[in-house]
């Protein structure tokens, strides 16, 4: 009986663990980085005649997992600052994605490098551009922007970096910790930093959403941008956490701990984080800037609604709202692991698909406000003028970043178990119900 | 610092003569724990009575099982009325921007072409925010009354309301009651079904 007994916890604990898992699936996560950024950059080098292009592509895998990260650090502070019970089983995860940021500022260097060698942001050279010369303040003070060094850019990138560091390092390894000593006076200290700690992540995601994607059209400015941003990161995120935590059960982990009820109210907040609430800062950025219909602003619209571009507007618009909305209206669909594994999958994609759409585009604004009439820009402005040139090596360079998210994210989870084994409120999540 | 009696007055219909058939609502038992009366429910719902319920102070999680009660429509009916939303705006607004067609209402009703800031008279993305909030009225008014009307609310009198004992429905005691108009219902072998069920009391409600 007893030996039985030390088979079940020794069975038990393997379950909770990645095990050999690990070291495979980060290989696997590492050969694909190396592949996916080796093929872009030997694309890069034989099929672009300018550099520009290679470090668009990368804003765009770049932005693609940094959202997924800050989506993870969001739901961590997030279950702390409500005091959740029902998400800590599947709160690991969203740790281990949160980690990241703590190394992600070594895949920014590329964009410092963008910043000097090509011209995609574009107000490096504010020069005769009167908005851009006013401007140029919030990028070089207190420095003239003759110097070429975007110093309070520049500072703001470190902050906005060492706060995801410090934020991440704090909540990942208390909660490790706790696993050790099964404190429930660490709960208390991260929950007392939970709200000072939102506030932090609020700011910061807000002006790097400002500094690094919404800047790439420095003459185009919107106010709800960052928020945006942050319904794409939780789209991104959530969409993330089903698709491994299926596949952690797939290989055997956690299946007791994560319960039909965990995958449903995942869903339900893929539901409205990523789909209904994705959809509503959408349309609510597209509707005032349409319905004011001011020069400088809907610039930005229109050219996300000519040539190539029109065609990926509409397939966010299904792809992203409608058919996902429809698909996750039920809880049937919510409560059946592989269809809402595959919605989840799907909107995965739609999220990459999303940042394409914010990050690629360029406007050509001579020809914008050259033309005399909407029809008239549509006949002048060609694909390549939009910036709609889809390439090979936008998915490999997303590929190799994703390796990567993937090798450091199972990095992570190889150090604790995959659940939170001594949270004080583990029982309330292992016995959570819907209804 | 007011103390609860130990035990709950005795209920006036228990002392006074036996209730008339044909004004007997139904027989309520008295349970003390969630675990009593999942147990009890289980046993009734296998039993084949239909018109029954259980009160308690806080929602049992399972006890919906426990009873075999069918999932509720309540869903559909606030995706047709989410839909009927859509519809109803979308018409609204079609009808008001156009001047094709009209429609007697004692005096003939006609749209009006206003022209806003130089946008076609049919600017769908206008027309979204009058859409989504009739959705979400729809929806919403679907799920709020389509309740009520399940629920038959409002009730303003229910015959469990006279038993004494009842009251602590809202503090710690589980109830069941099997009504009379229940096909399986009889005197006798409904009594001696809960009386299996150990219950701390027992009585029989007068409509």
């Amino acid at each position: 009986m007893s030996v039985s007994q030390g088979n079940m916890t020794a069975g038990s604990s393997e379950r909770l663990q990645l095990g050999d898992l690990g070291p495979r699936y980060f290989r696997l996560g590492v050969i694909t980085a190396i592949v996916g950024v080796g093929l872009a950059i030997l694309l890069g080098i034989f099929t672009l005649d300018s550099i520009d292009r290679f470090f668009r592509a990368y804003v765009f895998a770049f932005s693609t997992i940094l959202a997924i990260c800050l989506g993870g650090l969001f739901f961590t502070i997030l279950q702390h600052l409500t005091r959740a019970g029902w998400s800590v089983t599947v709160r690991r995860i969203a740790e281990a994605l949160a980690w990241n940021l703590t190394w992600i500022w070594i895949l920014f260097v590329p964009i410092l490098a963008a910043v000097w060698m090509s011209h995609i942001y574009h107000w490096m050279h504010p020069e005769g551009d009167m908005l851009l010369e006013h401007k140029a303040g919030y990028f070089f003070f207190p420095l003239h922007y003759d110097s070429q060094v975007p110093i309070f850019w520049l500072v703001r990138a470190v902050i906005f970096f060492a706060v995801w560091a410090m934020l991440a390092r704090f909540f990942v390894n208390n909660s490790a910790a706790q696993d050790k000593s099964g404190d429930p006076a660490i709960t208390s200290k991260m929950q007392w930093w939970a709200p000072l700690s939102m506030f932090a992540f609020a700011f910061t995601l807000s002006f790097a959403s400002f500094d690094w994607i919404m800047s790439l059209e420095a003459h185009w400015f919107s106010t709800i941008f960052p928020v945006y941003f942050f319904a794409a990161s939780a789209c991104g995120f959530f969409a993330t956490t089903i698709v491994v935590i299926y596949l952690l059960q797939r290989a055997g982990r956690i299946e007791n701990e994560v319960t039909l009820e965990h995958y449903q109210d995942l869903g339900k907040l893929l539901f409205a984080f990523g789909v209904v609430f994705w959809a509503y800062i959408a349309f609510s950025q597209f509707m005032l800037l349409w319905y004011a219909n001011i020069p400088e602003t809907t610039g930005w619209y229109i050219t996300r609604m000519s040539g190539g571009w029109a065609w990926v507007s509409l397939l966010l618009l299904v792809g992203h709202f409608g058919l996902p909305f429809l698909a996750l209206l039920t809880k049937h669909t919510k409560r059946a692991k592989p269809i809402l594994a595959s919605i989840a999958g799907w909107l995965l994609v739609m999220h990459a698909v999303d940042m394409y759409w914010l990050v690629m585009p360029t406007m050509p604004e001579s020809t914008l406000y050259e033309a005399s009439t909407l029809a008239a820009f549509r006949a002048e402005a060609t694909n390549e003028m939009l910036g709609f040139t889809p390439h090979l090596l936008d998915i490999a360079l997303l590929v190799g970043l994703v390796g990567l998210l993937a090798a450091g994210t199972v990095q992570r989870l190889t150090k604790c178990s995959l659940i939170p084994e001594r949270d004080p409120r583990l029982h309330e999540a292992l016995a959570f119900e819907n209804m | 610092m007011t103390t609860l009696p130990t035990t709950a007055p005795q209920s006036t219909t228990a002392k006074s003569d036996p209730i008339p058939d044909r004004y007997l609502y139904g027989v309520m038992a008295e349970f003390t724990t969630p675990a009593q009366i999942m147990k009890a429910a289980e046993k009734v719902r296998d039993a084949g009575y239909r018109w029954w319920d259980c009160h308690t102070p806080f929602p049992v999680h399972g006890l919906d099982k426990a009873m075999g009660i069918k999932p509720t429509i309540l869903p559909i009916l606030a995706f047709l009325g989410g839909l009927t939303g859509v519809v109803l705006g979308l018409l609204l607004e079609v009808f008001t921007n156009a001047t094709g067609f009209e429609f007697w209402l004692v005096v003939p009703i006609r749209g009006y072409e206003f022209l806003v800031s130089g946008k076609p008279f049919h600017s769908y993305p206008a027309f979204i925010p009058v859409i989504f909030e009739l959705t979400i009225l729809m929806a919403a008014s679907a799920v709020f009354f389509g309740m009520l009307i399940f629920n038959k609310l409002p009730t303003f009198y229910h015959p469990v309301f006279k038993s004494q004992r009842f009251s602590r429905v809202t503090d710690d005691r589980f109830f069941l009651v099997i009504e009379s108009r229940d096909p399986k219902f009889s005197r006798q072998k409904t009594r001696a079904l809960l009386e299996e069920l150990d219950p701390v009391s027992m009585e029989e409600l007068e409509s």
